[in-house]
């Protein structure tokens, strides 16, 4: 047996990193948002405490506005699994009525998703929670550490992050503080999806390209999942061949017209693609620092 | 001559499709490349991180249209693309135009997959720079054509050598701003290799480079027929992965699985060598030896498992195994230890002194510890060893650790993960300082030989019995009690010359006293000695002394 391939050895480092919290935390939770690297990140967490069951529930911080295929997906690995799912949505943001269609991306992510996160580890007192991002997906991402220790009241503090060589983590904290723990931090996209088909990942079907009703809004291809999507004058959802690089609330999320309908079609597009995945999240454009401004704020 | 850069798609070699699952397969088999590119301030790491990422298809055309905007508003380009805009991620570096921390960069070639670190060259971030070096196989050491060697070089140079890097590239860059003379090339070349002389590299390939304009980059520069060789990307591809340690095999216990009553696995990732089921093994501290019976691997049982794979052992026997143990291989070296001699880098700003107890994190372990004593601090300019009573931020320097409890350590060039320490602050929780175990040093063996004749001198004069000078344990104590006492193994050195000297007389003034104390501690009754015999006695032949 010689080195291991590139992709063992991503694998191994997560799997320690999936251990490490779990030896060394209170109350993990693994926050699970449908997508692929969700998708990834849960099959890890399997492998990691096999022959057992995962040591920690799952966390969906629920918007209301995902696409009705996400929560099909979701609620069939739950079953499948016998997972431990916990699903929170914002009911004051409900309440108050924001939505991606009436607020805004920039209030809407906020207020359900930055206070619907901060709610729900409030909520169970959660002193670790893992998340799939991974540093290739945006520049402040790329600046984060595994480990990244966050306040009371939940903010990163990039200037006050603590070295973290090796793998070896210091995984003391205060009470009241608290991880948010990224083990596919050296993944790539591509990495996820060779991993995808390497092992037979399951995901969901929003990513392969089918004809799907969509509208164009400000160049983007924006699904028209259920009513609530207003069509603006003149508008007319046009069947097209699309598929998603990357899945979140189906207003804020551009389709790609694509005709990869499998998993090698996909990757060979992804690697041919001249653009970024996060190029049809709508959220990330805000600003050059959006994604930073974001997280010290306590988004993921 | 270098064609103008124009913001288009171009990628050096990216595979054209992937029809089918044998490719897919085959991009899996990859190997993964880690490196770290350093040097001095301004002498274009981003830049040229932010080339080879252009360069290999790994930047998308948003990113390049984003990048376009932003070298508007920040660039030091004048309006060109300025590509370490692409990896300086936090507002404060884009608005001061440096680094400040260490940001990880991805991109592959058919061959390899590279995880890049990209670090600062300010001093005041060092501890950034040595966090990206403390994971590399390779490290490209920027130097800046037009102004040769630097304080940085050096400095880097060390860290990067003591983090156990074992092959560098040498990229001398921005060498369109010298007239791509070869004569530049050639005399920096010289003084880098003498540098290198004093370091632990085994290999250092130096080649000149214009990360701004892509020579020799991804392929052989036009402007510079006299360099013959590969271009860079040609040496990361094809550059031998440093060996990961030696072959002894060490594991780390990082969480006992306990699912059910019927399965109880010890779970971990392998340090260094190998394990196969029927291995004998053994448990240490506490030394219990029994077999491994199964491996699970992350794709099910496995007959064999190799470094870096994270496996869950099952054992024959039911011992009492928990995190921060160690499973090895019985009759290897690997051993526990009260004390370790290990070369720190201080990251916080709270200066590190001898005599305080701090945590300290050695593969899964973390335990209380207490510097007893800092030999020296190290000069990174010109690589001497000054005296040094605290260790300031940034500084490297050689110091004694004594854990308060029994702690499994390797010399970091044996095993990286058992090798590599945390400091941490048990007030703050801050960690403190970096720092490798050092493998047997000369000064460790010197304050041995003087624990030694202590021993045998005071046997001789009857105040201990004579069989103790032939007892490693004995020297053992008279060594850690002096060095408690006077809180400085150098001290003790320095103490023991004229203790021998004036005879027995002086010895048995400060002296007996502790020792009657070691000995009341530690061989307090009969379970204790036997205890102490057969495992105390055994962990210290073991160990360091």
């Amino acid at each position: 047996m010689g080195r291991l391939t590139h992709l063992q050895a991503l694998e191994a480092e997560s799997i320690f990193i999936l251990r490490e919290v779990v030896a060394t935390c209170e109350k993990p939770v693994l926050l699970y948002s449908i997508g692929k690297d969700s998708a990834v990140l849960l099959h890890l967490a399997l492998k990691a405490f096999a022959p057992g069951k995962l040591p920690f529930p799952l966390l969906h911080v629920d918007t209301g506005w995902k696409f009705r295929e996400m929560i099909e997906f979701r609620d069939e690995t739950v079953r499948r699994l016998e997972l431990d799912l916990i699903v929170h949505i914002n009911q004051e943001g409900v309440d108050a009525g924001v939505s991606p269609v009436a607020s805004g991306s920039a209030v809407h992510t906020d207020v359900m998703k930055t206070q619907g996160l901060k709610q729900a580890l409030e909520k169970f007192g959660f002193d670790a929670a893992f998340g799939g991002a991974r540093r290739d997906e945006e520049k402040s991402r790329a600046k984060e550490r595994i480990f990244s220790l966050r306040t009371s009241d939940h903010r990163w503090d990039p200037k006050a992050q603590r070295p973290e060589p090796w793998l070896a983590f210091n995984t003391r904290k205060r009470k009241g503080e608290s991880f948010r723990v990224f083990p596919l931090s050296n993944w790539t996209e591509a990495d996820v999806w060779d991993y995808i088909a390497l092992e037979g990942v399951p995901v969901v079907p929003l990513y392969f390209a089918k004809r799907r009703p969509v509208v164009e809004r400000n160049g983007a291809l924006i699904m028209r999942d259920d009513e609530r999507l207003p069509l603006l004058p003149g508008e007319t959802p046009q069947m097209r061949l699309v598929r998603f690089r990357t899945l979140g609330c189906y207003p804020l999320t551009g389709a790609v017209e694509s005709s990869a309908a499998s998993l090698p079609e996909i990757i060979a597009e992804m690697r041919a693609s001249r653009s970024s995945e996060r190029q049809g999240r709508v959220i990330d454009h805000d600003s050059a620092s959006s994604m930073e401004m974001k997280k010290q704020e306590g988004y993921f | 001559m270098h064609a103008a850069l124009k913001l288009v798609a171009s990628s050096a070699d990216a595979p054209q499709s992937f029809s089918d699952a044998a490719q897919i397969n085959a991009a899996s088999q990859r190997s993964l490349l880690r490196f770290i590119t350093c040097g001095s301030v301004d002498d274009g790491k981003s830049t040229l991180l932010g080339r080879l990422l252009f360069e290999t298809g790994a930047v998308f055309e948003d990113q390049l249209e984003a990048l376009q905007r932003d070298s508007a508003r920040f660039g030091t380009t004048d309006g060109e693309p300025d590509f370490a805009l692409l990896v300086d991620g936090l507002s404060a570096e884009r608005e001061q135009g440096i680094t400040i921390d260490v940001a990880y960069r991805y991109f592959s070639t058919k061959n390899r997959a590279f995880i890049a670190a990209d670090t600062p060259g300010h001093e005041q971030y060092t501890r950034n720079m040595a966090t990206g070096a403390s994971t590399a196989d390779v490290a490209i050491i920027l130097i800046d054509a037009r102004k040769g060697l630097l304080p940085q070089t050096r400095r880097h140079s060390y860290i990067v050598s003591m983090l156990g890097v074992r092959r560098v590239i040498v990229a001398i860059n921005k060498i369109d701003l010298v007239g791509y003379d070869e004569n530049v090339f050639r005399a920096i070349e010289h003084d880098y290799r003498a540098l290198a002389a004093s370091l632990d590299f085994v290999e250092t390939l130096v080649i000149p480079v214009s990360a701004r304009y892509g020579d020799n980059i991804v392929s052989a520069s036009a402007a510079m027929p006299w360099h013959k060789g590969p271009s860079l990307l040609t040496m990361l591809e094809t550059i031998e992965a440093s060996p990961a340690g030696d072959t002894e095999f060490r594991f780390p216990v990082q969480w006992v699985n306990r699912p059910n009553l019927d399965f109880r696995g010890f779970s971990g990732t392998i340090a260094s060598g190998s394990v196969a089921v029927g291995d004998r093994v053994i448990a240490l501290p506490r030394r219990q030896a029994t077999k491994v019976v199964g491996i699970l691997g992350p794709s099910g049982a496995l007959d064999e498992a190799i470094a870096g794979q994270s496996v869950t052992l099952t054992l024959a026997d039911e011992i009492d195994v928990s995190r921060g143990d160690v499973i090895a291989r019985q009759g290897a070296t690997t051993a526990a230890q009260r004390q370790a001699t290990v070369r720190l880098l201080g990251v916080a700003e709270a200066p590190i002194a001898p005599g305080r107890t701090y945590l300290v994190r050695i593969g899964t372990k973390v335990a209380a510890a207490r510097i007893i004593a800092l030999h020296h601090a190290i000069d990174v300019h010109d690589y001497s060893e000054v005296s040094a009573d605290k260790l300031l931020m940034n500084a490297i320097g050689v110091a004694v650790l004594r854990f308060e409890t029994d702690v499994v350590v390797a010399p970091y060039r044996d095993c990286r993960t058992l090798g590599s320490l945390l400091l941490i602050d048990p007030y703050t929780n801050d960690t403190v300082a970096l720092g490798i175990v050092e493998a047997d040093a000369a000064h460790e063996r010197a304050e041995t030989a003087v624990g030694h004749r202590l021993v045998v001198g005071l046997a001789r004069s009857g105040l201990l019995p004579a069989e103790a000078a032939g007892r490693k344990a004995w020297r053992h104590i008279v060594w850690w009690l002096a060095g408690a006492a006077l809180t400085s193994a150098i001290a003790l050195a320095i103490t023991a010359r004229p203790l021998l000297a004036f005879g027995a007389g002086l010895a048995d003034a400060v002296l007996r006293p502790a020792l009657r104390l070691a000995h009341d501690l530690l061989w307090r009754n009969a379970e204790e000695r036997r205890r102490a015999q057969a495992e105390k006695a055994l962990t210290l032949d073991g160990g360091s002394i």
